[in-house]
Order: structure tokens, then C-alpha cells, then sequence
């Protein structure tokens, strides 16, 4: 006799489409979501209501939900997850979404939507998320039909965590959440317009490692890839055995660690003078999930014409970031720890090393250029010199901490001072520069890592951008550490205005700040001011030492401070602008 | 230079405004777009005319295929191929012009497929320069309407894009 099975459709439980949402997540493994509810998410907060596996964080505005989902992404590498509702709740979470999208982070946003047979007639909370959201996400679905539910949230999840990571948002209207379907989840999925290439070409690795080989002047350019793509140890043992310089990118600063001798700093903007001179002058350059975007390598003619015989060597899951901005010589499409994982093998099978001599040279060249010491300041000035914060955040959590921060000056000193040691540990917003997301950021990474150190190093506008976040702080026991370098002037815009516009200083100084050692204790938490150089030290000691405590530490620091080395926008890397103390 | 890139894509609604948005959002020129559903009609293909340098056709390239909805993109041109468009004229055909009118479309192997007692609507499909050929050879103003699918290709001989 036949044996007949019932089609998939037809086992599973019945539940409604809220209750298939809370279920998907659960078998993703989602601990966390963070959100804000509204008309159009009732039935799926209903849901999140009665159950207990998936844990909500109601934040005080959707951005702030979707950077802490991106921070924690960033901290955690799994995936993010916001939930908001339709309309504003959408247009609101807009800038969290770019800013994600920018730097690949993988992110699931679920948004309710207007119930379908109101979609179009411009109802309540109504707007077009798909259309606003499509050039800011890897990809996005509007779900019409309570039945495609389970499998769209699967594609999103598989989308957003393969390949070049990034946001995928899941538009739900309101009575789709309601409807009911027999749920089934399934454990795997095949798209075929969507096959990432992780393996690299066997020849074209071949041929890389030859160029690297007979490199009399090599640099290895290292950026966000190597660690969404988790290829730290990878990146650190191919520098290793080659002995090879080697920088980081913004977004990769602790790909490789910083305190390493081989280290040369960050380059691009305000890159070390070492690691731009280098970029600029080697023979073989291997760029590893980096995409030589404008603040890295500057304008794209001039770092080929300046050195027109340079070989380029780019891995990079994605085909479209290679020979996007610099023409590449040797592209090497695949995920970035596959890649070097062969080229590894490769290079240890075979004979040939590096030539000792030439690059016995070359570091004798790149000593001379960090003699330079092109990072200094002035270390005995009366005001607080905002460099000297960083470097006593660095020595008072002994380099182990998550440091989030904000966007303008203090994110680069925060860059070029703290030595990220380790990946994942430095959360920023390197591509869209979203000022704001540095309190949320340290929510995010608090939640997934409740027992390590959190610092935010913000600046006082920036984190008057989503300073409503404190309260989340309070309400969730979120002790995280803000370290305000408070200089009462948008840092970054005040430095260009001095360079460029003949120091006219059009809308860049904060007036009316708050009292921010009051702001913090009305929201319940600690606040200090310090405005002695030599109480920094001990008020972060102070501060650290306050385990359950949110501790907002305001310092007061030099409002004239530039960042340097600077590289005008626009201009080739050796362009440098070097400080005065020099 | 001028390239024409077929572009399959999942039968979705928006993959268009994706394709569309696309090259808005990268400053990429759109010459001519078609798109219809194929013979599986899960799938869409369009053909893209656009014109750029070797550098920046080549990143429409990826682009196109970045997009999840893109199940695969070729650039004719990189090949021996077809193009044709197709292209509704209606004209002004009353006395002496109207026998010229018919003679021309003849020449051009247009059919005539709408006729009043003063005017011809003409079908004609061929490439885009016999199509601007055709308006040219007409008295520019007896032409009192046109409208043209823009450009549809397809691969020679055995080249075959299927997924």
C-alpha cells in the first residue's frame, strides 16, 4: 500500500503570523530584540507578551533600536533585531538601518506595515518602508500573505549574515500578523540569485602569493572584512610569517593587534604618517576586506599616479568593491578567511620566502618614518588634553574593554590612542559617520557581554543625539561608561573651519549645554565633571571601580585640539598635515 | 560606449524600482529599458541600454548582480548579437503626402496598421538607428505622434542566457 505523507503546509502547528515571528526568531537563536511598540506591531508585541525565550528592549526612540541591534551585531557577529512600527517608527529607524548598511552588519529589522487592504490609501502611520528602506538594505520584503511569513524571515536571516553581511528588513502589515498558518520552519535555504562565493581561485591565489613574494617594499591593508569575515587569526599569522608591515582601516582596527611591532597604526584621514607613507610608497599592496574608500586612500588618482608601478592584491567577498575606486591587479573574490587560509597553506607548502634583505630595508624606511611620531601632543598642557583620556581609558581598563564612540574628533582619537588588541572590540560608525550611535552602541554590546567593559567616547553634541537612550540604560541595568570629551564645539566641523574656511566658525559652537553631571543623575545614574589633567585618571579609576553604575564622566578638554595627521579631503595620502608640535 | 545588458530577474514585485533605483542611486545612465515576463514565468528579463566606460560598465555589472533579486546579467555587446525595438509613428496623410507617406514606410518595410483620412499609424521594428532613419526620412512636421519600446536583445547562434 502507499504510504501518503501530507504535504509540509499541512503539518506544523497552527499560530498566528505574531506568533510565527516570535518562533522564527527563537529557531535563529535570537536572545535579544530591541524595539519600540506601535498600532501596527500590537499583535506581534502580544506575542512577544506571552513568551519567554526572546527577551525585548524597549529603547526611548527606534534609532536608538537599531544601533543598539547594530552594536550588538558588531560586538557579538550574530545578527541583530529590531522591531518597529509602521510609519514613523520606519522613518525613524531609517538612519540606524544606513548606518549598518554602510559598514555590513548583519541585521534583521521588522517593521509592521498598515493592514494590506489599507496599503496605498496613504492611512494612518502609512508609508512606503520598502521604497524608503531599498537603497539603504542588502534586501527587503513586504509580506502579503501570512503563509510566505516563516520562509521570508528565513531568507532575511540568510541573507543578512552571508556573503558581504548587512540589514535585511521584513515589512509585516498589521492583519498578517494576525492571520493564521501551520508553521514550519526550515533549517537551510537555496536562493538561486543569491550564491555568495567563499572559496577563492586556486590561481589567482597562486599568483598573489608570487607578487607578495618577490615584493621588495610589501604593505597589507587590512579593514572591516577580516572581521565581519572573522579572519583575525588568518590576517595575523600570514603577517607573522612574512614579517610584513601591516595597518588597519577604521572599521578594522583589531583585525590585527595594535601592539604588535608589525603594527604601523591606522591609515586614511588621520592615519599615521607610517602607514600612509607606506601605502603610498610600496611595491605589493594586499588589501585585505577593505574597499579603499575616500577617507582611506583619498582621491583615487592621485594614489595611482603617484606610484603607477605599485602591484594591487584585493580579496573581497564582494565582486563589485574590487576595482571599484583603484584599478586591482590581482582580484581574489572569496570570503576573506578562506582566501587566506589558502594562501597560508600555499606559502607554507612552498619554498620560497621573502627576500630578507629588501625588507630589512623597508622596516629600516618605515622606522624612519615613525620616528616622526606623528601621534604626539602635548602632554604637559594646564587643559585636559583629550588625547590623554583615551590613553588613561586604555591604561585603566588595560585594553580590554568594548569601546564604542560617536563620529568627529574623539572617534579618531579614540582610533589612533586606545590599541585595540583584539576584533570586535572597537564599535564605530565608519562608513555613514552617524553621530548618535555611540551611547546605543554601548547598550548593544552591554546586553550581549554583561560582564565586560563598556565605555562610550563621545563628544558633547554628539551624544546629545540620542542621550534619551540613558533612560533605557537605567531601566535595563545597562552600566555602561560614557567618557564625554567635552570641548563645547562640534570638534570636527570647528577643525575643518579652521583649515579651510579662514576660521570662521559658522554654527559649530555648542551653546546652552546641559549640566551634564545633572542630566545623568536625573536619569538616575552617576555623573562627574573633570576639568584637571590630573584628575582624569583617577575619576576613571573612580568610575570603573562602580560596577552596577552608569557613570557619565564630563571632561572638560582643550576646545582648540586638532586631530593630526590630517589628509584634506580629497587630496593623495602623502599629503599630510603633521601638528605644530612637531 | 554603448553597451546592452540582459538582465533576468525574479518575477517580484519592486525588482524593477531595484534595478531602476540602482542606477539613479550610482549616477549610471539608462539609454532604453524593456522588461516582460519569460517563458518561466517566475522570471523577468529586461534589457538595459546604457553607455559608460569599460571601468564603469563593468561595476553596473556587479551591481546588478549584487542585487538579490538579479538572477543573472549579461552584456551583449561583449558578443555577436540582435537588437531590434519596436516604434508606433502616427503621420499626417492627407493629399499629395499621403502616397509619399505609404511609399516611404515601404522602404522601411513598415506596415501600416491604423488608417483615418488623415493619418497613418505605422508600425516598424528594426534597430534603433533604422527606427531614427525612418523619422528622419519623414517631413518632421507631418509626424504627429511616436512611441518606441526601446531596445530588446538577444545572444546569436547557440549563446543562450537561461539559468
Amino acid at each position: 500500500m502507499e504510504l501518503k505523507l501530507p504535504p509540509l503546509a499541512e503539518t506544523g502547528e497552527v499560530l498566528t503570523g505574531a506568533e510565527i515571528v516570535i518562533r522564527c526568531l527563537e529557531a535563529e537563536g535570537v536572545e535579544h530584540v530591541f524595539g519600540y511598540p506601535g498600532g501596527a506591531v500590537l499583535f506581534i508585541y502580544d506575542a512577544i507578551f506571552k513568551q519567554k525565550a526572546v527577551k525585548h528592549i524597549l529603547v526611548r526612540h527606534e534609532q536608538g533600536a537599531l544601533h543598539a541591534a547594530d552594536g550588538y551585531a558588531r560586538a557579538t557577529g550574530k545578527p541583530g533585531v529590531a522591531l518597529v512600527t509602521s510609519g514613523p517608527g520606519v522613518t525613524n529607524a531609517v538612519t540606524g538601518i544606513a548606518t549598518a548598511y554602510m559598514d555590513s552588519i548583519p541585521m534583521v529589522v521588522i517593521t509592521g506595515q498598515v493592514p494590506t487592504r489599507a496599503i496605498g490609501e496613504d492611512a494612518f502611520q502609512e508609508c512606503d518602508t520598502v521604497g524608503i528602506t531599498r537603497p539603504a538594505v542588502k534586501h527587503n520584503f513586504l509580506v502579503k500573505d501570512v503563509n510566505e511569513l516563516a520562509i521570508t524571515i528565513k531568507k532575511a536571516f540568510h541573507i543578512a549574515t552571508t556573503g558581504r553581511p548587512g540589514p535585511v528588513l521584513v515589512d509585516i502589515p498589521k492583519d498578517v500578523s494576525n492571520h493564521t498558518a501551520r508553521f514550519h520552519y526550515p533549517d537551510k535555504i537555496t536562493l538561486r540569485s543569491y550564491a555568495p562565493v567563499l572559496k577563492g581561485h586556486g590561481g589567482q591565489i597562486k599568483k598573489a602569493l608570487h607578487l607578495l613574494l618577490e615584493a621588495k617594499r610589501p604593505m597589507i591593508y587590512v579593514g572591516g572584512g577580516a572581521i565581519l569575515g572573522e579572519a583575525s587569526a588568518e590576517v595575523t599569522e600570514l603577517v607573522r610569517l612574512l614579517n610584513y608591515p601591516v595597518t588597519n582601516t577604521l572599521m578594522g582596527l583589531g583585525a590585527y593587534p595594535a601592539t604588535d611591532k608589525q603594527f604601523v597604526g591606522m591609515l586614511g584621514m588621520h592615519g599615521t604618517y607610517e602607514a600612509n607613507n607606506a601605502m603610498q610608497t610600496c611595491d605589493v599592496l594586499l588589501a585585505v576586506g577593505a574597499r579603499f574608500d575616500d577617507r582611506v586612500i583619498g582621491n583615487p588618482a592621485d594614489f595611482a599616479a603617484g606610484n603607477p608601478s605599485r602591484k594591487i592584491i584585493h580579496i573581497d567577498v564582494d565582486p563589485s568593491s574590487i576595482s571599484k575606486r583603484v584599478r586591482v591587479d590581482v582580484p581574489i573574490v572569496g570570503g576573506v578567511k578562506e582566501v587566506l587560509h589558502d594562501l597560508i597553506a600555499q606559502l607554507k607548502a612552498g619554498a620560497q620566502r621573502p627576500d630578507p634583505a629588501a625588507i630589512a630595508a623597508w622596516w629600516q624606511q618605515i622606522a624612519e618614518w615613525r620616528s616622526k611620531d606623528c601621534l604626539r601632543y602635548d602632554r604637559k598642557s594646564a587643559i585636559i588634553k583629550p588625547q590623554s583620556v583615551v590613553e588613561k581609558l586604555y591604561e585603566v581598563t588595560q585594553g580590554d574593554a568594548y569601546i564604542t564612540s560617536d563620529v568627529g574628533q574623539h572617534q579618531m582619537w579614540a582610533a589612533q590612542f586606545y590599541k585595540f588588541d583584539k576584533p570586535r572590540r572597537w564599535i564605530n560608525s565608519g562608513g555613514l559617520g552617524t553621530m548618535g550611535v555611540g551611547l546605543p552602541y554601548a547598550m548593544g554590546v552591554k546586553m550581549a557581554f554583561p560582564d565586560a567593559e563598556v565605555a562610550c567616547v563621545t563628544g558633547e553634541a554628539s551624544i546629545q543625539m540620542c542621550i534619551q537612550e540613558l533612560s533605557t540604560c537605567k531601566q535595563y541595568h545597562l552600566p555602561v561608561k560614557v567618557v564625554n570629551l567635552n570641548n563645547r564645539y562640534m570638534g570636527m566641523v570647528r577643525q575643518w573651519q579652521e583649515f579651510f574656511h579662514g576660521n570662521r566658525y559658522a554654527e559649530s559652537y555648542m551653546d546652552a549645554l546641559p549640566d551634564f553631571v545633572k542630566l545623568a543623575e536625573a536619569y538616575g545614574h552617576v555623573g562627574m565633571r573633570i576639568d584637571k589633567p590630573g584628575d582624569v585618571e583617577g575619576a576613571l579609576r573612580e568610575a570603573f571601580a562602580m560596577k552596577d553604575r552608569l557613570v557619565f564622566m564630563d571632561f572638560i578638554t582643550d576646545q582648540t585640539e586638532n586631530v593630526f595627521p590630517m589628509v584634506p579631503g580629497g587630496k593623495g595620502m602623502s599629503e599630510m598635515i603633521l601638528s605644530e608640535e612637531l | 560606449m554603448r553597451h546592452i545588458l540582459s538582465i533576468l530577474v525574479e518575477n517580484e514585485a519592486g525588482a524593477l524600482s531595484r534595478v531602476a533605483g540602482l542606477f539613479s542611486a550610482r549616477g549610471y545612465n539608462i539609454e532604453t529599458l524593456t522588461v516582460a515576463p519569460t517563458e518561466d514565468t517566475t522570471m523577468s528579463r529586461m534589457t538595459i541600454v546604457t553607455t559608460g566606460s569599460d571601468e564603469i560598465v563593468e561595476q553596473i555589472t556587479k551591481q546588478l548582480n549584487k542585487l538579490v533579486d538579479v538572477v543573472k546579467v549579461v552584456d551583449l555587446s561583449e558578443g555577436k548579437h540582435i537588437e531590434r525595438e519596436l516604434m508606433l509613428v502616427k503621420v499626417r496623410a492627407a493629399g499629395k503626402d499621403r502616397e509619399e507617406v505609404k511609399r516611404t514606410a515601404d522602404i522601411f518595410r513598415g506596415r501600416i496598421i491604423d488608417v483615418t483620412d488623415k493619418s497613418y499609424t505605422i508600425e516598424l521594428t528594426g534597430t534603433t538607428e533604422k527606427l531614427d532613419a525612418f523619422l528622419d526620412a519623414l517631413d518632421r512636421g507631418a509626424i504627429l505622434e511616436t512611441v518606441r519600446t526601446g531596445v530588446s536583445g538577444i545572444g546569436r547562434g547557440e549563446w543562450v542566457l537561461k539559468v
